[in-house]
C-alpha cells in the first residue's frame, strides 16, 4: 500500500464514523460511545503493555481517578466539566508519577503485581471516601458544553469522544514513528539493549507510563461526562482486566488494536447480555462473567497475538521510499591517532568468595584494534561488563578519553563515545533494519515527546533515517533497508548490530565475541568490514575467543586467564608465548 | 488504645494471619512447582465453606456439580490432547484419572451425605469434594500454555478467578454462611479471653506446615516436587512428570486452602466471592517470602493478619487499602533483594 492508500482508507473509515449518528439506532450510537471511551484506555494499554512490556492491571484505577476528579469538582462543587477535565488529567498523571517512581524499577511479574496492589488500593478507595458518596457514587453530573451547546445526548457527545480517539492514533503513530517512540518500541528488548543506547531506560518507562495513565483520565473524564453519574463498581480490579483484555485481543503492541479490542470486548459483552438469558435464564449475571472469562483463557491460550497483526498479515505491505539525502547529525570531536583513548588501571571484580577479575590493567590506544582474549572462564566477559557499566568493578579505575567512568550508569558510557554490541545478539526482531540502526542515533538526537507526537523535528528524522542508510550501506546491508532484523541469518544480525553501534558516532567501538556462531565465510566478511573501520581511523576492542579470527585482525592482544592478566602484547609475540599456550593447551607436554 | 485492645487486637490478628498463612503457603507451593500465581486458592477456601455450610444444612453442595462438570470438561481435553499424539494407550489412565476418579469421589460424597453423618465425616467430605476443582482446573486452564511466561500464567490466573466467582454465585448462590464452631472451649491467657476456635486455627497452621515441611524433606514424591521447582526440565530428564508434580502440588494446596476456608467459615461470614480478598491477602503474605520461602509466607501472612486487625480497628473502610497500599513496599524490597537475570519478554 501507498501512503496514499493509507491515507483514503483513514479517511474512508473517518467518513463512516462521522455519518454513524445518522445512520445507526440511538442504542447503537451509545453503544459505539462506550466502545470510543473504553478504546482510549486499551490505546494506553497497548503502549504499555505491548510497546513497552509492562502488563498493567490497573488502569480502570487511573480512569477512576479522572471520573471522580470531574466528577467532584462539577457536580459537588458546579463548577465547568472542562475544569474538571483539567483537574482530572493533571490528579491522574501526577499520582502515575509518583506510582511510576516508585514501582517502574520493579522487575518483571513483580511489577505487575504492583499494578494489582495499587489498582486495588485505589479502587477500595472510591467506595470508602467520605466526601465522593461512598458506594452510593455521585449522581446528576453535568453534561460537557461546548461554548452554548451542552452535549446532552448520545448522538451529541459521540463527535467529541470520537474526535479525541481519532486524534489520540494519529498522534500516537506519530509518536511510535519518531524518536522516543523507537526508545520505547525497543524496552521489550530488556534494560542492557536499551541503556547500551545511551538511552535512558527508566524515564522512557515512566513516560510510557504516564501517556497511558493521560489516555486513561480522558476516558475517564468522557466516561463521568457521558453516563452522568459514577459508582466504584466500573473502575475495579475486574475492569482492569477487561481493559487488558481489550488491547491483548486487539493485538498488543497494536494502537489500532486498542479500538479493534475495545469494540469486539463490548460488543460480544452486550451479545452475552443478550443471548445468554435464553439459555440459562435467571443466572445469566453470573454466566455473563463466566462466559467471559473462559473467552478470554481461551484467548490467550490460543491466539495470544491478538486480531490485528492477524490481519495486517494479510494486507498488502506499505511501500516505502529510501530516506532522501539529508543534512549529516553532528558529530563528536574523535581523538587523535594513537592518543591513550580507554585506561584500565587495577580493575578488579568479585562474585562473593570468586575473584572474576583480579588486578587487570591496560591501555588502548587511539586507531587500534586491541583484543582481550583467553580461555573460557578467564574472566573476559565480566571485563567486558565493567567497561560497558554493565556491572561496576569493586577496585580500581577505568578512564575514557581523560575522563572516569569507574562509577558511570551504562547509559551515560554510551553517551561518552563507548558503543558495543551483545554475545548474544540483542536487536528488535520486529522493527526493520532501518529503525534497528536509528535505535543508535538516539544520543545524537533531541526529538522530545511533543515535538515526535506533532511531527514538529521533521529535519533531524530525516537526517537520523540517512545517517542509519549510510551505516547500513557502510557495512554492506544498505539493499533492504526496510527487511525485519529478525528475518536476517545470524552473521548478518552482528553485522547490523555494528552498524548500529556505528550509528552512535562512537570514539571506541566494543565487540563482544562477535565471531562466536559465525560461519567461515561470514567470519571472512565480519574481519574485512572491521579492517575497514580501522582504515576510517575507528578504535576497536574485542573480546574474543576464535584465535585465527583474532591473530590475523587485530593489532594487540591481552591475554585474561583466571581472571589475571597474563601477557600482553602483539599476536606474533602472543602466539610462540609459552604461558598462553599453556593456558590454552594445558602445557605442553 | 490500651494494651488490652491491643493483645486482643493482636490474637485476633494471629487468628486470621494463621488462616492466610494456610492459602500463602498452598500459593508458594504452586508458584514454585509450576510458576502459576494462583490466586483462585481464596475462592477454593471460600468454596471449602460454604460446602461444608450446605452438607451442615443437609443439602447437597453445588460443590458436586461443579466438579462433575470440570470432570467432564477435563477428560473431553485430555482425550483430544492424547488422541492427537497418539497415545492410545495411555486413554484408560486418563480416563480413571480424570473422569472416574473424580465422579468416584462425588458419588461417595452423595451417598455419605443420605446416612446424617457427624461434624467430622462432614469435614472430610467438604474437603474432598473440594480437592478435586484445582487439579482440573490446571488440566484445563494451564496446561495447555505450561510453558508461558510467568505474566501470562498471572493473567490467566486472574482471569480464572474472575469466572470462579461467577461459578460460585451461580452453584452456592448470594447468600453468606457462617457455620457452626468446632469447638466452644476457650482458655483465659493473660487476662485475655482466647476462643478455642483461635486456638484451633493456629494449631491447624502449625500442624499443616509442619506436616508439609516434613513431606519435603522426608518423602520421595516431596523431594520430586522440589526437583521440579527448580528446573523442570533437568527434572524430566530424571523421569519426573512435571504435570503430574503440578497435579500433586495442586491437590496439597487445595488441601490447605480448604483447611483454612472451614476454620475462617466459623468466625467470618464467607460469601461467594469473599475468596478474592483471602487469595489476595494470603498471596501479599506470600510476596513477603520472596512467592518461594514457606516460612517467609508464614510469617508474612500471620503480618498481614495482625495489620489487617489493627487498621480495620483504626479505620475499618480504609483496611483493605492499607493492606494493599503496603505490598507496595514490600514488592520493591523483594525486587530488591532477588538478583535475577534480565528476563526476556516473550516478543
Amino acid at each position: 500500500m501507498t501512503r496514499f492508500q493509507i491515507q483514503l482508507a483513514a479517511l474512508a473509515a473517518v467518513v463512516c464514523l462521522a455519518a454513524a449518528p445518522f445512520v445507526l439506532s440511538p442504542f447503537s450510537i451509545t453503544l459505539m460511545n462506550y466502545i470510543g471511551i473504553y478504546s482510549l484506555v486499551a490505546i494506553g494499554l497497548a503502549l504499555l503493555t505491548g510497546v513497552g512490556g509492562i502488563v498493567s492491571f490497573g488502569q480502570a484505577a487511573f480512569v477512576g481517578v479522572a471520573a471522580y476528579a470531574t466528577a467532584w469538582v462539577s457536580a459537588l462543587n458546579g463548577q465547568s466539566p472542562w475544569l474538571g477535565l483539567l483537574f482530572g488529567v493533571v490528579l491522574t498523571c501526577g499520582v502515575a508519577t509518583i506510582l511510576g517512581v516508585v514501582t517502574l524499577r520493579l522487575q518483571g511479574h513483580f511489577l505487575s503485581l504492583s499494578t494489582v496492589a495499587w489498582g486495588l488500593a485505589i479502587g477500595f478507595l472510591f467506595g470508602n471516601v467520605e466526601g465522593l458518596g461512598r458506594f452510593n457514587g455521585i449522581a446528576s453530573i453535568p453534561p460537557i458544553s461546548l461554548g452554548p451547546y451542552a452535549l446532552v445526548t448520545s448522538s451529541q457527545i459521540y463527535f467529541l469522544i470520537w474526535g479525541i480517539v481519532a486524534a489520540v492514533l494519529v498522534l500516537g503513530y506519530n509518536l511510535l514513528d519518531s524518536r522516543l517512540g523507537r526508545a520505547m518500541r525497543a524496552l521489550r528488548g530488556g534494560n542492557t539493549l536499551v541503556e547500551s543506547l545511551g538511552i535512558n531506560a527508566f524515564r522512557i518507562k515512566l513516560a510510557t507510563f504516564v501517556i497511558a495513565a493521560f489516555l486513561a483520565s480522558l476516558s475517564g473524564w468522557l466516561y463521568a461526562h457521558l453516563s452522568r453519574f459514577i459508582s466504584p463498581g466500573p473502575f475495579d480490579a475486574g475492569m482492569g482486566i477487561e481493559y487488558l483484555m481489550m488491547s491483548m485481543v486487539g493485538g498488543a503492541g497494536s494502537l489500532l488494536g486498542g479500538v479493534v479490542g475495545a469494540a469486539i470486548v463490548t460488543l460480544l459483552k452486550n451479545s452475552v447480555q443478550d443471548y445468554l438469558p435464553l439459555i440459562a435464564k435467571g443466572a445469566s449475571g453470573q454466566l455473563e462473567i463466566v462466559a467471559f472469562s473462559a473467552l478470554f483463557i481461551l484467548f490467550l491460550q490460543w491466539a495470544r497475538q491478538g486480531i490485528v497483526p492477524f490481519v495486517a498479515r494479510y494486507l498488502p505491505k506499505a511501500k516505502r521510499e529510501r530516506p532522501q539525502p539529508a543534512p549529516p547529525l553532528p558529530r563528536r570531536s574523535q581523538p587523535k591517532p594513537g592518543e591513550l583513548l580507554l585506561k584500565v588501571d587495577g580493575a578488579e571484580r568479585r562474585f562473593g568468595g570468586l575473584i572474576a577479575v583480579n588486578n587487570v590493567s591496560f591501555d588502548v590506544r587511539s586507531g587500534e584494534i586491541l583484543a582481550v582474549i583467553g580461555p573460557n572462564g578467564a574472566g573476559k566477559s565480566t571485563m567486558f561488563n565493567c567497561l560497558t557499566g554493565a556491572l561496576r568493578v569493586n577496585k580500581g579505575d577505568i578512564v575514557f578519553a581523560g575522563r572516569p567512568i569507574t562509577r558511570d550508569p551504562q547509559a551515560r558510557i554510551a553517551k561518552a563515545g563507548i558503543a558495543r554490541t551483545f554475545q548474544h545478539v540483542k536487536l528488535r526482531p520486529r522493527m526493520s533494519l532501518l529503525e534497528n540502526v536509528m535505535l543508535g542515533t538516539y544520543a545524537r538526537t533531541r526529538t522530545g515527546l511533543f515535538a515526535g507526537a506533532f511531527r514538529l523535528n521533521q529535519r533531524e528524522e530525516a537526517s537520523a533515517r540517512h545517517e542509519a542508510l549510510m551505516q547500513l550501506e557502510r557495512v554492506g546491508l544498505g539493499d533492504k533497508p526496510f527487511e525485519l532484523a529478525g528475518n536476517l541469518p545470524l552473521g548478518n544480525q552482528r553485522i547490523l548490530e555494528i552498524a548500529r553501534a556505528l550509528a552512535a558516532d562512537p570514539a571506541l567501538l566494543v565487540l563482544d565475541e562477535p565471531a562466536a556462531g559465525l560461519r567461515r565465510q561470514e567470519k571472512l566478511r565480519l574481519a574485512e568490514l572491521l579492517r575497514s573501520l580501522r582504515a576510517d581511523h575507528l578504535t576497536i576492542l574485542i573480546v574474543e575467543h576464535d584465535m585465527e579470527f583474532v591473530m590475523s585482525l587485530v593489532d594487540r592482544i591481552v591475554v585474561l586467564d583466571f581472571g589475571s592478566k597474563l601477557c600482553e602484547g602483539p599476536p606474533s609475540a602472543i602466539r610462540s608465548d609459552e604461558r598462553v599456550q599453556e593456558a590454552y593447551l594445558g602445557g605442553v607436554a | 488504645m490500651t494494651s488490652d485492645i491491643a493483645a486482643i487486637l493482636g490474637i485476633d490478628g494471629i487468628a486470621t494471619g494463621a488462616v492466610y498463612a494456610l492459602v500463602a503457603i498452598g500459593t508458594v507451593l504452586i508458584f514454585t512447582v509450576t510458576r502459576v500465581i494462583f490466586i483462585p486458592f481464596g475462592d477454593i477456601a471460600a468454596f471449602t465453606a460454604l460446602t461444608l455450610a450446605a452438607l451442615d444444612a443437609k443439602r447437597f453442595p453445588g460443590t458436586g456439580a461443579l466438579v462433575v462438570i470440570l470432570a467432564c470438561l477435563a477428560t473431553l481435553i485430555e482425550i483430544l490432547s492424547l488422541l492427537r499424539a497418539g497415545e492410545f494407550r495411555l486413554l484408560p489412565r486418563a480416563l480413571a484419572f480424570y473422569l472416574v476418579l473424580p465422579l468416584a469421589v462425588v458419588g461417595a460424597a452423595w451417598l455419605t451425605m443420605r446416612l446424617d453423618p457427624p461434624l467430622a465425616v462432614r469435614l472430610v467430605l467438604a474437603l474432598m469434594l473440594i480437592m478435586p476443582i484445582s487439579p482440573l482446573l490446571d488440566r484445563i486452564v494451564f496446561r495447555p500454555i505450561a510453558d508461558g511466561t510467568v505474566l501470562l500464567l498471572l493473567t490467566v490466573s486472574v482471569a480464572l478467578h474472575f469466572a470462579l466467582v461467577g461459578l460460585g454465585l451461580l452453584f452456592f448462590g448470594p447468600e453468606g454462611v457462617r457455620t457452626e464452631p468446632l469447638t466452644s472451649l476457650s482458655t483465659e491467657f493473660a487476662g485475655v479471653l482466647i476462643s478455642g476456635q483461635t486456638m484451633l486455627i493456629v494449631i491447624a497452621a502449625l500442624v499443616f506446615s509442619g506436616l508439609l515441611y516434613l513431606f519435603f524433606d522426608y518423602t520421595l514424591v516431596g523431594k520430586s516436587l522440589r526437583a521440579t521447582a527448580v528446573n523442570r526440565t533437568g527434572s524430566r530428564l530424571m523421569g519426573i512428570r512435571p504435570a503430574r508434580a503440578g497435579t500433586i502440588a495442586y491437590l496439597l494446596g487445595s488441601l490447605m486452602a480448604g483447611v483454612s476456608g472451614i476454620l475462617i467459615a466459623p468466625v467470618n461470614t464467607v460469601f461467594y466471592d469473599s475468596g478474592f480478598l483471602i487469595g489476595l491477602k494470603a498471596f501479599v503474605g506470600a510476596i513477603v517470602g520472596g512467592m518461594t520461602s514457606y516460612p517467609g509466607a508464614v510469617i508474612g501472612a500471620v503480618g498481614v493478619g495482625i495489620l489487617e486487625s489493627f487498621a480495620s480497628f483504626e479505620s475499618s473502610a480504609l483496611k483493605d487499602v492499607i493492606v494493599f497500599s503496603l505490598l507496595i513496599p514490600i514488592l520493591i524490597w523483594r525486587s530488591l533483594a532477588s538478583l535475577h537475570s534480565e528476563e526476556e519478554i516473550e516478543e
